[in-house]
């Protein structure tokens, strides 16, 4: 079973977990000066590498908080996971 | 209307040498910042854990950590106004949430040698004392049910499930002991 590090409860079985789509997406600031293109982009153009990706968890069954992960959608690795407001930096230098 | 008492009542679960039903208690969800924590450790009389999954009791009290800013609080059925009355008394002008979920859930001990087994036949988590030590608690899966799980000695489970969801729980339990009947 596949274990994933919540940063509040440490490593959970994966059936605790909900997965929440990409991750750091942010709405846009000002709607006088946001444009469709910028809405479509929020709304609905998500990233789908292989490799390394930046996705958000639940922690739906545990303590219920949000947090990032960043994995590796081709093996399921879990490189790391962190709270919602931080961005770590990879080694690789990916986004 | 204003002599309207709630009597509570635990859906009914059979015991069992392993299994001990818990009689109906006060359970509140608390939700609040490092103030509201403090304030409410001091009127609730359990200093509230900040650990992450502990659980802390003084007397018949408990608090158990659930998230960074969420606590079941568990008291006597007798204490109801008296916890009450003190928590919104020092919660004042402090952000925070008290949700009465005591009907919400029913609550019951699996006990005994092998309780840990026991559990481990719908619970993913890594049972063993030193992985979920004595005091640990957390919200957590039971086959396909939510429970709050909390070990108050090391072959004593208290569990708290949604109260529809007891039978479904005690049920899929039973079956695996038979599987340990000896």
């Amino acid at each position: 079973m596949l274990v994933i590090h919540c940063p509040y409860c440490g490593p959970r079985p994966e059936p605790e977990f909900a997965h929440g789509g990409q991750a750091h997406i942010a709405r846009p600031q000002d709607p006088t000066t946001t444009t469709e293109d910028d809405l479509l982009q929020f709304l609905y153009l998500r990233e789908n590498p292989r490799g390394l990706f930046r996705e958000r968890w639940r922690h739906a069954r545990g303590c219920g908080r949000f947090f990032n992960a960043i994995r590796d959608t081709t093996t399921d690795f879990f490189v790391t996971t962190y709270k919602v407001g931080e961005r770590p930096e990879l080694p690789g230098g990916a986004a | 209307m204003s002599n309207l008492t709630l009597t509570r009542r635990s859906p009914h679960i059979e015991a069992r040498s392993w299994l001990e039903p818990v009689q109906a208690m006060l359970r509140l969800s608390f939700r609040g910042g490092p103030e509201a924590i403090a304030a409410a450790s001091t009127s609730f009389g359990v200093a509230l854990p900040t650990t992450a999954c502990r659980a802390a009791s003084h007397g018949a009290r408990s608090a158990l950590w659930v998230g960074p800013d969420e606590y079941l609080l568990l008291a006597p059925e007798s204490d109801d106004i008296s916890v009450r009355t003190a928590l919104t008394a020092s919660l004042a002008g402090i952000a925070h949430s008290i949700v009465d979920i005591s009907h919400r859930q029913a609550a019951f001990l699996l006990k005994g040698p092998h309780a840990e087994w026991l559990l481990g036949s719908g619970c993913p988590l890594d049972l063993d004392l030193a992985a979920f030590p004595v005091g640990m608690c957390t919200r957590t899966v039971y086959m396909k049910s939510e429970i709050y799980l909390w070990r108050t000695a090391a072959d004593v489970f208290h569990i708290e499930t949604w109260r529809s969801f007891t039978p479904y729980v005690v049920d899929h339990l039973v079956d695996a002991a038979r599987e340990c009947a000896a």
